[in-house]
């Protein structure tokens, strides 16, 4: 049993908004260029493949044109020539926190990390700007043979595997930010789990924008060999500054036969943040994979996690939830694709707009041919705290084959004068009774969630109320 | 007679500029169990309400005083932290926020002498189950949502939990028998009148002489049309049965 956080007084900005001195090794000059594609690829001395499959995906990326879709307006804002497409903090990655340069750490303490990794975590990635500078993973589960590393760990020290699965779910020909994140891919986390081998404890990597006008590229590929099980969360703030910052992760999972996956974010950028992000995963025959997405923080968001459910009975789950804010826009959502027989999913979304913000539901959802008997479920849920907010949906059903059951449902609501009189004549203050009304209409998404975090993110909720009303 | 615990002064309440009330008083004393009687619409949700201060009761004149303090012009959830409490009629669906987690909630802004008032857990989690039992509440209820998808008499119950754990100064309840069997009905009126003691005040908005064959009310006061047009002893409540509103409002 727990109340909200009703003590929490603290602003983003205090929080999670400040910064530390830049004592950088390497910082690669702004903009881009097929020289700073180069650059990264040498001081991190990968192997030629990889060098030309940077150097091919550049040219993609300056091939394709900007989406024609989604926010356009605020898409033109971004300013690909001043952004920092390389940052390197540290020399070498610590195995230790104490290996770990005193500012970085401090960072670290502060966002609650190695405390949370003592406590309830199995492994813990740490990446500040474009390097993982922390890294760690419970002996036990090293000895069952289970990996977690940082991707150009992972690229070094299990090339078979990454060449075999790198860019096989996401190729950079995907879209225009695919191919970014192909061209200048850093850090990320690269997971493999051996067949059986069920880790129950989360894994979770950070990941930390410090520097202005950064750009964050981390490449995460997760394969979850046959029976297995894994539950990876991720998280990422940064410093609040006038310019704009660019995030563009691409993301990939592979859950082989009867495996599981579950992928958790809490994402809580500052309203600077381009939020550009491809995740995508393949589920063969009888696997599970689930997709728990939240986005509270970024100027803009788009995001649409999407499930190829390529074997027979297997099974997808995309829990989606948005808070938008003054000044953002959450454009997120989900892609099933139903490509074998008796495969089901469920897509739910729940969004709240506040202050002028704007939450879009953007979804897909396609049944091939011959995937007989497959059921997709769809609901989404949209809360205007006010006048100025908004809320749209843009859903697509592709069916191919009759055989298959589909559900569809949405619902657009508006914060109750009745809720809040209720909750207020129970002492509770404005902002508190809004909390509890938000809190509880995100209830879907914060009870799948491991409890510190579902505590943390009711307090961030507290705080998105704070100033919320006059 | 005890304190004067609340004091409604020549009110007047528009609601979307329609006129409601046109001057109510009323006084309630430390120890006294009051009844607003009166037709539908006549205007007792709004008097209740006005008196918490919702935003839609504009106060077009005269003022409510609790406990001394001219409380007209403050926010409802200060009225609140300060000892009203009041039982909707229909209390609203709060989806995804448990009753236990509500409960907490309400209960951390509690204030004695204007200082936020502790409670640990184990008093909260002790002083629930002994409300519960009294009012005959299972556990499963606490895992609930506010309210959603709640009968008639859950949602009546549930009001009256939250009045005895948050134990206001002075409660105002608004038709909290209505929707009641009579074994609830029983029970609803045991609690309150176990609630009401020397040092509270009571309103009960009611409709039934029923609630009053189990609650004695010191005073009945007879809404009709938006200004009291009797008042009396418990004895009012029997005539009102008899007689009706229509021929009371004429005579008065
Ligand atoms: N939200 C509202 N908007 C406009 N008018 C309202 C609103 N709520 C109440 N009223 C009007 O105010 C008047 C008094 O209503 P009120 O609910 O106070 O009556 P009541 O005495 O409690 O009736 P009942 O016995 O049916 O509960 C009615 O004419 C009603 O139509
Ligand atoms: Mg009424």
């Amino acid at each position: 049993m727990d109340g909200p956080a009703l003590e929490f007084r603290a602003s983003y900005e205090e929080q999670y908004g400040f910064r530390e001195p830049e004592r950088y090794v390497f910082k690669a000059r702004p903009g881009l260029s097929a020289q700073v594609v180069d650059e990264i690829s040498e001081m991190k001395g990968e192997p030629s493949w990889m060098r030309q499959f940077r150097r091919k995906a550049l040219d993609t990326f300056m091939a394709k044109p900007m989406p024609t879709w989604g926010n356009t307006e605020l898409l033109q804002g971004i300013r690909f020539d001043d952004i920092y497409y390389y940052i390197k903090p540290v020399e070498r990655q610590g195995r230790t926190w104490d290996d770990v340069p005193a500012e970085i750490k401090r960072t670290f303490d502060r966002l609650g990390i190695p405390e949370a990794e003592r406590t309830i975590l199995a492994g813990v990635s740490a990446q500040y700007e474009s390097e993982v500078v922390y890294h760690s993973i419970r002996e036990d589960l090293q000895k069952r043979g289970v990996i977690f590393t940082d991707m150009d760990s992972g690229l070094r020290e299990h090339p078979d595997l990454v060449k075999r699965f790198f860019a096989s779910v996401v190729p950079p020909t995907d879209n225009k930010f695919a191919a970014l994140n192909s061209a200048v891919w850093s850090g990320g986390s690269f997971i493999y789990v051996p067949p059986g081998q069920r880790v129950e404890v989360p894994l979770q990597a950070y990941f930390r924008i410090n520097a202005e006008r950064m750009g964050q590229f981390e490449r995460t590929l997760i394969i979850a060999d046959e029976g297995s099980k894994v539950h990876y969360i991720e998280g990422c703030t940064a410093p609040i500054w006038s310019t704009d910052s660019l995030h563009s992760a691409v993301v990939e999972l592979i859950a082989l036969k009867g495996a599981h996956i579950r992928y958790t974010t809490i994402q809580n950028w500052a309203n600077n943040v381009y939020n550009l992000v491809t995740k995508r995963a393949v589920a063969h025959e009888d696997a599970i994979v689930e997709w728990v997405d939240g986005n509270l923080g970024s100027k803009l968001t788009m995001k649409y996690p999407a499930i190829y459910l390529v074997g027979r009975g297997a099974r997808g789950e995309i829990l989606s939830c948005a808070y938008a804010g003054k000044g953002q826009h959450q454009d997120a959502g989900g892609k099933v694709f139903h490509a074998a027989p008796r495969t089901t999913s469920t897509i739910t979304s729940k969004s709240v707009s506040r202050g002028g913000g704007r939450a879009s539901y953007r979804g897909l959802v396609k049944i091939h041919k011959g995937a007989i008997g497959s059921k997709v479920n769809v609901r989404c849920d949209a809360l205007l705290l006010d006048e100025r907010s908004r809320s749209d949906t843009y859903p697509t059903m592709e069916v191919d084959e009759q055989d298959a059951t589909i559900g569809h449902e949405a619902t657009v609501s508006k914060i109750g004068e009745e809720q809040l009189f209720y909750l207020m004549s129970r002492g509770l203050t404005e902002q508190d009774a809004m909390a509890l009304i938000v809190n509880g209409f995100f209830e879907a998404f914060v009870k799948e969630l491991p409890l510190e975090y579902a505590v943390e993110l009711n307090r961030l909720i507290q705080l998105e109320m704070e100033g919320s009303v006059g | 007679m005890g304190e004067t615990i609340l004091t409604i002064d020549d009110l007047h309440v528009q609601v979307e500029g329609k006129p409601i009330l046109r001057g109510v008083n009323l006084e309630v004393h430390a120890g006294e169990i009051h009844a607003v009687m009166g037709p539908n619409g006549a205007g007792k949700s709004t008097l209740v309400q006005a008196v918490l201060g919702h935003p839609r009761c504009e106060v077009t004149g005269g003022r409510i005083v609790f406990l001394g303090t001219d409380v007209t012009g403050m926010k409802c959830d200060e009225r609140a932290r300060r000892g009203l409490f009041l039982g909707f009629q229909n209390p609203v669906a709060v989806p995804g926020v448990s009753v236990a987690n509500f409960l907490l909630a309400a209960m951390g802004t509690r204030r004695v002498d204007g200082q936020p008032q502790k409670i640990s857990i184990k008093e909260f989690r002790t002083a629930l189950k002994e409300k519960m039992a009294q009012l005959g509440i299972g556990d499963s209820f606490l895992g609930r949502s506010v309210n959603d998808g709640f009968s008639g008499g859950e949602r009546k119950r549930l009001e009256v939990l939250q009045m005895l754990m948050l134990g206001p100064t002075m409660a105002l309840l608004d038709e909290t028998d209505s929707g009641l069997d009579i074994d609830a009905l029983k029970t609803v009126a045991g609690a309150v009148n176990r609630y009401a003691g020397s040092s509270v005040g009571v309103l009960l908005v009611t409709h039934y002489q029923r609630l009053l064959g189990f609650v004695k009310p010191h005073r009945v006061h007879v809404l009709v049309d938006g200004c009291v047009v009797r008042r009396g002893g418990p004895d009012l409540a029997l005539d009102l049965e008899s007689v009706g509103y229509e021929q009371l409002a004429a005579e008065a």
